[in-house]
């Protein structure tokens, strides 16, 4: 057996290396390299050093006033998209009527495109501040809510399939056993529930935590960082630094590292901390 | 059975990575032969011939359809496959910027003038032995370096304020108008445009629009007419006090502050748009041209900035009722001294380069190309009717001149006598982010966040740290 999957191993691997490979290593390194370099276009690059990662951050505010937006939106949006989603869950496997139908209606919107949704919400929002006539442009605190909002009714369907499931896996017998030993409603759900359905937990708050990171079409679709930039997102501020500026590609890619590391290292550290407080049920 | 399996699949891989082998091999050999039938040969092949495919990036998406055609026509008489490609309104640079690093590169493509040439100096061939050099009927226009010619100009445009003469022809009419002049051709000046427009606002039920002027589009990406179109005037002015220069646009490039020394002039002209508007204050951010053009074709508003390319755009608005013989161009009064002769802003910014790092033989082709584009009866009749260009050309004569109201408006305006054109001095503009954060500041100063005082500042400040960068 060992030796026959020594043998295989290049003939099942090796495609799927081979793609890996050319459509995520090769490319991952170029940017890396020429996030160190001048270019136009990416076959003629000049070594500057760490010019660039210099210049993303004193040439002018952006890229840290895109860091700070970015995560005040991402600690908003993750625990409110956590929590509505988990009592959507709680609702939905109570066995009230209708269940199924009402779980395909909230998990639909995560089937529209960032952009189109970006759009629908633009023309939402808008419409409902007509009545003072203003536009979302008006004030960054609008376009903040803006993005939260329709985050929030993204996602929340997606994580609330998870949860379900989360919460189906969760054994009749632990939570009657509770009963019997006298634990009320949210005692039950405090130490129980929520302990069992803990790997959901993980996965949830990576993905959106991951997803509101790397918003872009939202963003780009909803406000593109007016008024004045102050609504752009890291994603929105990378692109616009790589294609608004003549001569500033190796800055939009040294921001694009950085952006790399951030998340990197926040999914990392955040996936380790609520993986220790999964129990095994 | 497993057998037969494990070797299908190292078949699959085999042949997958074979494939990708064989394609540098593949255009390896082409290159060989190529240059193989050049040098046995002194006149191109036929086979050669067959096999010259250039590749023409296109700027403008609103005539894309056009260039399909003349494509088409050009491969049946010549041979020589064009493919065009078009990038999506406002993606030229992004486009251009992948589409020029793969291996099939654009031969033809587009610079906005001395500042996008800038940025892809290593990509444009010196075109100045071309014929097509040679057609262009005034020479400064190109855009040159030493010697070398890099850019040549394919369209003239003008811009200016838009008006619906059959509204302001009802205005002079009213017995209770406020002003004393009775057509719009006696408007020469701010002070008189101004007067005008104020009063017409008072009258806006009478005369039955909305308000005089459409909408300042402030939405994103939709604020060109303000931060490059109107800022061209205040900056011209400027660059005009300078004595060094006798180029507005090399005065421009060599300045590395402003002082928006007519910032109060801009002020005027923009204040009076949006406090005669058809729509709140508020709510220009979320208007696009395409809403004020809709308005003015459907006579709601009286007038619009914009430029003759703006016609294809009224005349397709469903329901228009603005007839061409009633549309007309006046240029943009600011209230500076002396702007009785002020003419339209007239220039372009649409350039075409021959990429150089392409193969000798298809820069030859592309030129060829837009030789015959610009030259033969056939390409002619497509640039004058189809694509509805102002050809700064020679080969052009007096009966292959654009048809439609705007374009001739244009021209009249350009040999009208004792008026000066105003040139497109925002060539000169440091960047598209410099444009940008004009446009947003100016945004917010009508929605009433930023004062005049900061919008004025940001200007000089980006316009200082933009050049810097």
């Amino acid at each position: 057996m060992q030796k026959a999957l020594k043998k295989f191993f290049p003939v099942f691997v090796l495609p799927t290396l081979i793609a890996f490979l050319i459509s995520f290593i090769i490319p991952f390194l170029m940017g890396l390299y020429l996030s160190f370099t001048e270019f136009t276009t990416v076959n003629d690059a000049k070594w500057v050093g760490f010019g660039n990662y210099i210049k993303a951050f004193t040439a002018n505010q952006e890229f840290v006033n895109a860091l700070w937006f970015t995560v005040k939106f991402t600690i908003v949006s993750v625990i409110t998209v956590n929590i509505f989603a988990f009592f959507l869950a709680l609702t939905l496997t109570c066995g009230i009527k209708g269940t199924n139908l009402f779980r395909t209606v909230f998990f639909m919107p995560n089937l529209i495109g960032g952009i189109v949704l970006g759009y629908i919400w633009q023309l939402i929002i808008n419409g409902i501040l007509y009545r003072w006539e203003v536009t979302l442009t008006f004030d960054p605190k609008y376009g903040f809510w803006g993005l939260v909002a329709l985050m929030n009714w993204q996602l929340i369907g997606y994580m609330m399939i998870i949860y379900i499931a989360g919460l189906q896996s969760i054994p009749e017998e632990l939570k009657e056993a509770a009963k019997v030993d006298g634990a009320s409603g949210s005692r039950l759900l405090w130490n129980v529930t929520l302990p069992s359905v803990m790997p959901s937990v993980t996965i949830c708050f990576f993905l959106t935590m991951a997803n509101g990171f790397k918003l872009f079409d939202q963003n780009l679709a909803l406000t593109n960082g007016a008024p004045s930039k102050r609504t752009a997102m890291l994603a929105l501020d990378i692109y616009n630094t790589f294609y608004g500026k003549n001569d500033w590609e190796g800055v939009g890619q040294a921001k694009a590292v950085i952006f790399f590391i951030i998340v990197g290292f926040i999914a990392f550290v955040q996936l380790k901390a609520t993986r220790r407080r999964e129990v095994e049920a | 059975m497993k057998k037969i399996l494990v070797i299908l699949l190292a078949v699959i891989i085999v042949t997958s990575l074979t494939s990708c082998v064989f394609v540098p091999l593949d255009s390896n050999q082409q290159t060989l032969n190529g240059s193989n039938d050049s040098a046995n040969q002194p006149v191109p092949s036929a086979v050669s011939e067959k096999a010259m495919e250039i590749y023409f990036l296109n700027f403008k998406p609103e005539i894309a359809e056009v260039y399909q055609r003349i494509a088409t026509d050009y491969e049946s008489e010549t041979g020589v496959k064009v493919n065009v490609v078009t990038a999506a309104s406002g993606t030229y640079e992004t486009t251009l910027k992948s589409e020029i690093a793969k291996a099939e590169a654009p031969t033809i493509f587009q610079i906005n003038g001395p500042v996008g040439y800038q940025a892809w100096e290593e990509y444009c061939a010196d075109i100045s032995g071309t014929k097509l050099y040679e057609y262009l009927s005034d020479k400064s226009l190109a855009v040159s370096k030493g010697s070398g010619v890099y850019g040549i100009p394919y369209v003239v445009e003008g811009y200016g304020i838009i008006y619906n003469n059959a509204i302001l022809q009802k205005y002079f009419s009213l017995a209770d108008k406020a002003v004393s002049i009775s057509s719009a051709d006696e408007i020469q000046s701010f002070t008189d445009l101004k007067a005008v427009v104020e009063d017409m606002t008072g009258k806006k039920e009478q005369l039955g629009i909305e308000g005089v002027f459409a909408s300042t589009s402030l939405n994103q990406g939709e604020q060109w007419r303000w931060q490059t179109h109107l800022a061209n005037l205040p900056l011209y002015y400027e660059f005009k006090d300078n004595q060094d220069f006798d180029n507005t646009v090399l005065a421009g490039l060599d300045a590395k502050e402003i002082q928006f020394k007519y910032g109060a002039q801009f002020r005027n002209i923009f204040d009076l748009y949006t406090n005669n508007s058809s729509t709140a204050k508020g709510l220009l951010g979320g208007k696009s041209v395409n809403d004020s053009m809709a308005e003015f074709a459907l006579g709601k508003v009286a007038m619009v900035q914009n430029g003759n390319w703006a016609w294809s755009q009224i005349a397709s608005v469903e329901g228009n009722i603005v007839k061409s013989e009633d549309i007309r161009f006046m240029p943009i009064y600011t209230g500076v001294v002396g702007e009785e002769t002020q003419g339209l802003c007239i220039g372009t910014e649409n350039y075409l380069s021959i990429n150089c790092k392409v193969s000798q033989e298809k820069q030859n082709a592309s030129i060829a190309f837009l030789e015959w584009l610009f030259s033969s009866e056939k390409g002619k009749a497509y640039v004058t009717n189809d694509l509805g260009f102002i050809a700064p050309y020679t080969t052009f004569k007096e009966n292959e001149k654009p048809a439609d109201p705007l374009a001739r408006e244009v021209l009249a305006w350009m040999e009208r006598d004792g008026t000066v054109s105003v040139p497109w001095t925002f060539a000169a503009f440091p960047s598209e982010d410099f444009k940008n954060y004009f446009g947003d500041v100016l945004l917010e100063y009508v929605q009433g966040t930023k004062t005049w005082d900061d919008v004025a500042q940001i200007v000089i400040d980006s316009w200082k740290s933009e050049k810097g960068s």
